[in-house]
């Protein structure tokens, strides 16, 4: 076993080769820019290079700090990213319980077919839809709101609908989806728990209760410490095709105001400098809550 | 049979009738709107701008469909779609299972430095911006290239690639092989990828589809409209209704007016979403597998 080193790196050189393609890959893609970072403490240009640029110190920090959008683009994304994990946690969950009981082999390929399908349509066709199905006076959801004699408006032009529209056509999409990995975890569930229950007379609703439910809690943990990692970063292709001028006051988050300070406006420092700032945020909550979870309930990611 | 069955006590036969309920409402919300679209997109313009399309195409029509396939922007678009999803996937296959394989492997020297080296690629990254500008640097903006390299490895997929070869092909194979003389690379061709049809399967599935479906990469990185993939040129007519003219040429006026256009997108939705539609049923079984392996552990 105490062979010297180079022997046992010859014993897999062709291990090397075949890891050399995606290490250059990680090398060039991925280890680049995090050095890119830099300009985030520098005043870009693009004659001088990522390195002959000046150096600012935390002047950009400082200016999106100071910004009025600041505290708005907080709220909206903290705003948005809570509702989701609000409404969009829990419902796979109810789900893949509800999809356990389900005997008939049919009706359950069958709900597992339908529900799965939204989560492969792609966001640009998601929210062609949702905008057709809003559209004033031909729009589908108008004219049902009108059937059942609620009051309709313009629901995409509406600021404070914004965050209800975004989240629960989330949820129509990916509860499906999203629930394949619990209904995993319960069909790893011993069946002599089944077993044992059934003889001292529980129901089925207590089976639920006391055996499907805790199964499920380890895989919950994890997902939900991974959730809470990345609530400062929102899902920018969605939100970006949902924007209009009407509802902008509530729907800007921070990745949109990235892609429109940084590319749009080609203001490459500032906006790196926020998107740094972002993802040093969820780092540290990622850490955090992981830590917590790991005191309290044993699982945790590392 | 049936007289050997216990009966099941009075309150879980309720209790499993409001499941099947439940489950029956939650199935009809989410196929509603998808078979709204399809009749939608079936009926006459007339109908769809007057509501009177609740579940059935009224009027049926085929028009819009026309119209689309006699587009070149759209064909185009489908073209190029066809083309990224295709050689991305390549790439991005190749490329997961050569990093996956070696991390599997024990004798493989450096194990945990590489995978440190990608697992810190998850926790840190650059951002837009830098990426932008190493791709600008590399010369390959406004090329194909832009949208199959940057993202050409997932982390996540090479991690559950790694732990299916790890724990599904029992390591007796490999030694076998190594008697018979068969080295690493001709493990790994002749032995391992046969055993792991499943996972390649759902591996390319998942890679296709987010090739088929992205249009960011495009937004950011394409100017030239021969390179615009389909989700792009959806994006500019669905939701900037910047139609294509050629498409809305040679209807009536009063056509146009009576909402061809609605019609038309319509069609473009189910026409973008029919592929992915029609593949993912036959790699669904294989789903729950991708899934759990990548949730397991170290």
């Amino acid at each position: 076993m105490n062979k010297p080193v180079w022997v046992k790196m010859r014993h897999c050189w062709e291990l090397y080769l075949m890891v050399l393609l995606p290490v250059v890959y990680l090398i060039i893609f991925k280890y680049t820019p995090m050095f890119g970072v830099l300009i985030a403490f520098k005043q870009y240009n693009v004659i001088d290079g990522i390195l002959g640029s000046p150096w600012v110190g935390f002047q950009h920090f400082e200016a999106f700090f100071r910004s009025p959008n600041f505290w708005l683009l907080i709220k909206n994304t903290l705003g948005i990213s809570f509702y989701s994990l609000l409404a969009g946690f829990p419902i796979p969950i109810l789900l893949a319980l509800a999809l356990n009981e389900v005997r008939s082999r049919l009706f359950k390929r069958t709900v597992q077919m339908v529900t799965y399908a939204p989560h492969f349509i792609s966001t640009v066709v998601m929210v062609s839809i949702i905008i057709l199905m809003l559209t004033p006076h031909v729009g589908v959801v108008e004219r049902l709101f009108q059937l059942l004699g609620l009051p309709t408006t313009n629901f995409m032009g509406e600021p404070g609908l914004f965050k209800s529209i975004y989240v629960w056509s989330g949820v129509w999409q990916e509860m499906g989806y999203a629930s394949i990995i619990y209904m995993a975890a319960l069909a790893s569930v011993d069946p002599a728990l089944y077993e044992a229950a059934r003889i001292d007379g529980a129901s089925r609703l207590k089976k639920m209760i006391h055996i499907d439910f805790p199964a499920l809690i380890p895989i919950s943990v994890i997902l939900l410490i991974l959730n809470l990692g990345s609530v400062m970063s929102v899902g920018f292709e969605k939100i970006y095709l949902m924007q209009n001028p009407l509802n902008i006051s509530t729907s800007e988050v921070i990745s949109t105001y990235v892609y429109k300070v940084g590319l749009l406006n080609a203001n490459f420092s500032f906006s790196t400098a926020v998107g740094l700032f972002n993802s040093v945020v969820n780092l540290i909550l990622l850490v955090s809550v992981n830590f917590v979870a790991r005191r309290i309930s044993e699982n945790s990611l590392w | 049979m049936r007289t050997n069955r216990i009966r099941e006590p009075f309150g879980d036969r309720v209790f499993l009738a409001g499941i099947y309920l439940l489950l029956t409402i939650i199935t009809l919300i989410v196929l509603y709107p998808l078979l709204y679209i399809v009749s939608s997109s079936l009926s006459s313009p007339r109908a769809v701008v007057s509501g009177s399309v609740w579940l059935f195409p009224v009027e049926l029509s085929f028009k819009a469909y026309e119209r689309i396939f006699h587009s070149t922007q759209l064909m185009l678009g489908y073209y190029n779609s066809i083309v990224y999803t295709f050689f991305g996937t390549l790439i991005n296959v190749t490329f997961t299972v050569l990093m996956a394989f070696p991390l599997a492997q024990r004798h493989f020297y450096g194990r945990n430095f590489f995978m440190i080296l990608m697992m810190i690629t998850v926790f840190f990254s650059g951002g837009l911006i830098p990426t932008y500008l190493l791709v600008k640097n590399l010369h390959m903006l406004d090329t194909r290239w832009a949208l199959w390299l940057p993202g050409a490895m997932s982390v996540f997929q090479v991690i559950v690639a790694r732990t299916f070869f790890q724990t599904s092909i029992p390591s007796e194979l490999q030694d076998a092989a190594k008697i018979d003389g068969c080295g690493d690379t001709g493990y790994l061709v002749r032995i391992v990828l046969p055993l792991s049809k499943p996972i390649l399967a759902v591996m390319s599935l998942m890679y296709a589809v987010g090739h088929w479906n992205a249009y960011f990469d495009a937004l950011i990185y394409l100017r030239s409209e021969h390179l615009f993939p389909l989700q792009y040129v959806l994006r500019n007519i669905l939701i900037l209704n910047s139609t294509d003219p050629e498409m809305l040429a040679n209807t009536h006026q009063q056509l146009r007016d009576q909402g061809f256009e609605q019609v038309l997108k319509y069609a473009l939705i189910v026409v973008a979403s029919i592929p992915v539609l029609l593949v993912y049923p036959f790699v669904q079984k294989h789903f729950v597998k991708g899934v759990m392996i990548g949730s397991l552990k170290g």
